[in-house]
């Protein structure tokens, strides 16, 4: 795929090189060719790589001062929160990490989903990405416990009874899980533990996401394969890199409002109550970034295929790559799916509102229509439109619509060149 | 190349069948205690059973005790509620399960205070059926046997083991 093929210009750095290829990877780091069209929704894999590293060294930090047991964690917060210096600060910024991690990944997936990155060649990447995704809803669901506030307490029950729906073993599976009876002290200390794990494992995935993004290259806004380097592309550094940083620095301003002005609003109240096996909280609600998962649970009257239906909802956008048909990438090419590409993203949103209403009337017909609407997207709309849409012309080059319906000069010269050879001969 | 295809196997083949074997049981006995710590422990287990005293739960009243950190309903229930219980068609029943089976005496109706839903603590005397339960999580609604009848837990209250030591003493477990 990709003509880019980098030496080292010192003699010891080549000797280097041939040995420990460090410096090729620093070179995808500098003059690495990447598209010259990249918009700013290209900029939310630098932002990820930002918000993963704040969360690892925000926890890191944390973890010295919590406790894990069932008796002191409650308190142990809250000891963060008024004795440790800048505790407050660190444990706020590591709460609303996770939120902004989740806005910043759902923007990154929905990219993905308009401008086809998820298609041949990029398969690969996708899945990753995919796994990292849920590994990240795995590691915000155990750190959700840890406070062992009401929510914490009662999100972990429902959470580990999903998987009392599996035959038989179920609730063999689910007492292993706890530890015991119940969700208690032990289902704590190893939720910590795997708090802990959890973060590295997203890590080491995130490296082979961008090992395997490195290998056809990024995909760009109009979808097409470009020759690498030419006048389609530029070098990652400067023009990458500063484009990342000033969205990252865009994309702080809104972190730190919520951790300045608003640090609780995007979590529950309930969470500040101890927690106690005792006593439900009226309306259990995860937190925002799950809603359109959990409404997708509730709207199943059965509990088995609610289960399955939740978790079939992540797997149906694993195998995207084979259920979209269209050999097209870029939505700008598909006038239809463009169409249908927003009802997705109201579907969804609509799911997430539904998530966090009570589960009756109205919102229960509503979420059920929109569970429906949602593997009608994936698993009917796009096979067929992918064969039967009419898409547009694509260009042939990134420069090729600027220059007004020119080639790409570098590919337009040679095909001069051939012209003048043919002619001669 | 085709006699080599219905090569017999020789003693090399026998030797990495054995040795692959061998490895797979070795693995497999080195894992399963990383998997078995994880299961309930034996400070755990010894927690088994609970005795209450219901002396002072008056006809109507329920109290909850916590039994193997669950949560466990015991109901005092008056007459009609027995009745009620005891005249429903078994049909319309979604886990069909008769009233005289779950409750030893009539009076005293014991269970877990667990949805058998998603686990949450339904709610006494709330919801459609009177002196029933309301889960508020998922919406299911149990009557005054503590049976599923409407929403989506799949099975009707459970019923723990226990024992009537005296007739103001329950043990349960």
């Amino acid at each position: 795929m990709s003509s880019h093929e980098y030496t080292p210009s010192s003699k010891f750095g080549k000797w280097f090189n041939d040995r420990l290829p460090l410096l090729t990877l620093t070179n995808h780091l500098t003059d690495y060719p990447t598209p010259k069209n990249l918009n700013y929704w290209w900029t939310f894999g630098g932002i990820l790589t930002f918000c993963l590293i704040t969360q690892i060294i925000t926890g890191l930090v944390l973890a010295m001062h919590y406790v894990a047991h069932a008796d002191l964690a409650f308190g142990s917060v809250e000891h963060i929160m008024r004795d440790v210096n800048y505790g407050w600060l660190i444990r706020y910024v590591h709460a609303n990490g996770a939120s902004m991690f989740f806005l910043a990944v759902y923007i990154h997936i929905f990219r993905a989903l308009y401008y086809g990155s998820y298609k041949s060649p990029r398969e690969v990447i996708w899945i990753i990405g995919m796994l990292i995704y849920f590994l990240m809803m795995a590691t915000a669901f155990l750190g959700y416990v840890l406070p062992w506030g009401q929510m914490s307490f009662w999100g972990a029950t429902v959470i580990t009874n999903l998987f009392s729906a599996i035959p038989l073993i179920g609730e063999s599976v689910t007492h292993w899980l706890w530890g015991g009876y119940s969700v208690d002290n032990p289902t704590l200390t190893r939720f910590f533990s795997l708090h802990y794990l959890f973060p590295f494992l997203i890590l080491g995935l995130v490296i082979l996401h961008i090992w395997a993004l490195h290998v056809p290259g990024n995909n760009n806004p109009i979808g097409i394969d470009i020759k690498k380097p030419s006048n389609d592309t530029v070098p990652f550094h400067p023009y990458i890199v500063i484009k990342d940083i000033f969205a990252l620095l865009i994309f702080l301003i809104i972190f730190a409002f919520f951790v300045f002005f608003s640090p609780n609003i995007l979590g529950h109240s309930d969470n500040y109550i101890e927690a106690n096996p005792l006593v439900t909280p009226a309306h259990i609600v995860p937190e925002w970034y799950l809603l359109p998962f959990y409404a997708i649970l509730r709207s199943v009257p059965d509990k088995l295929l609610g289960v399955i239906a939740m978790f079939a909802a992540i797997f149906v956008l694993v195998i995207l790559p084979w259920l979209d048909t269209s050999k097209v990438r870029s939505a700008l090419f598909r006038p239809i799916y463009k169409q249908f590409y927003w009802f997705l993203v109201a579907d969804v949103l609509i799911l997430g509102y539904m998530g966090a209403m009570p589960a009756e009337g109205i919102y229960l017909l509503i979420a059920r229509v929109a569970t429906a609407y949602y593997f009608i997207h994936f698993l009917v709309i796009l096979p067929i439109l992918g064969k039967k849409e009419r898409t547009l012309n694509i260009p042939l080059s990134i420069t090729e619509p600027v220059l007004g319906g020119m080639l790409n000069p570098s590919m337009a010269k040679a095909k001069k060149d051939t012209e003048k050879i043919n002619s001669l001969g | 190349m085709s006699d080599t295809n219905k090569k017999k196997p020789n003693r090399r083949d026998f030797i990495l069948t054995a040795t692959t074997a061998a490895g797979a049981v070795g693995v497999g006995a080195a894992v399963w205690p990383l998997i078995d710590q994880m299961n309930p422990d034996a400070s755990v287990k010894a927690l088994a059973s609970t005795e209450v005293d219901v002396s002072s739960v008056q006809p109507g009243q329920s109290i909850t005790v916590l039994w193997r950190g669950k949560p466990v309903f015991i109901k005092h229930r008056t007459p009609q509620e027995i009745e009620e219980a005891r005249k429903v068609d078994l049909k319309e029943l979604k886990h069909p399960e008769k009233d005289e089976d779950r409750a030893k005496k009539p009076e005293w109706l014991v269970t877990l205070g667990i949805c058998t839903h998603l686990g949450c603590v339904p709610l006494t005397n709330k919801g459609d059926f009177e002196g029933g339960w309301f889960c508020p999580c998922h919406g299911s609604h149990y009557d005054t046997s503590g049976r599923v009848r409407s929403g989506p837990a799949p099975t009707n209250l459970e019923v723990p083991e226990y024992t009537f030591v005296d007739s103001n003493t329950i043990k349960i477990g």
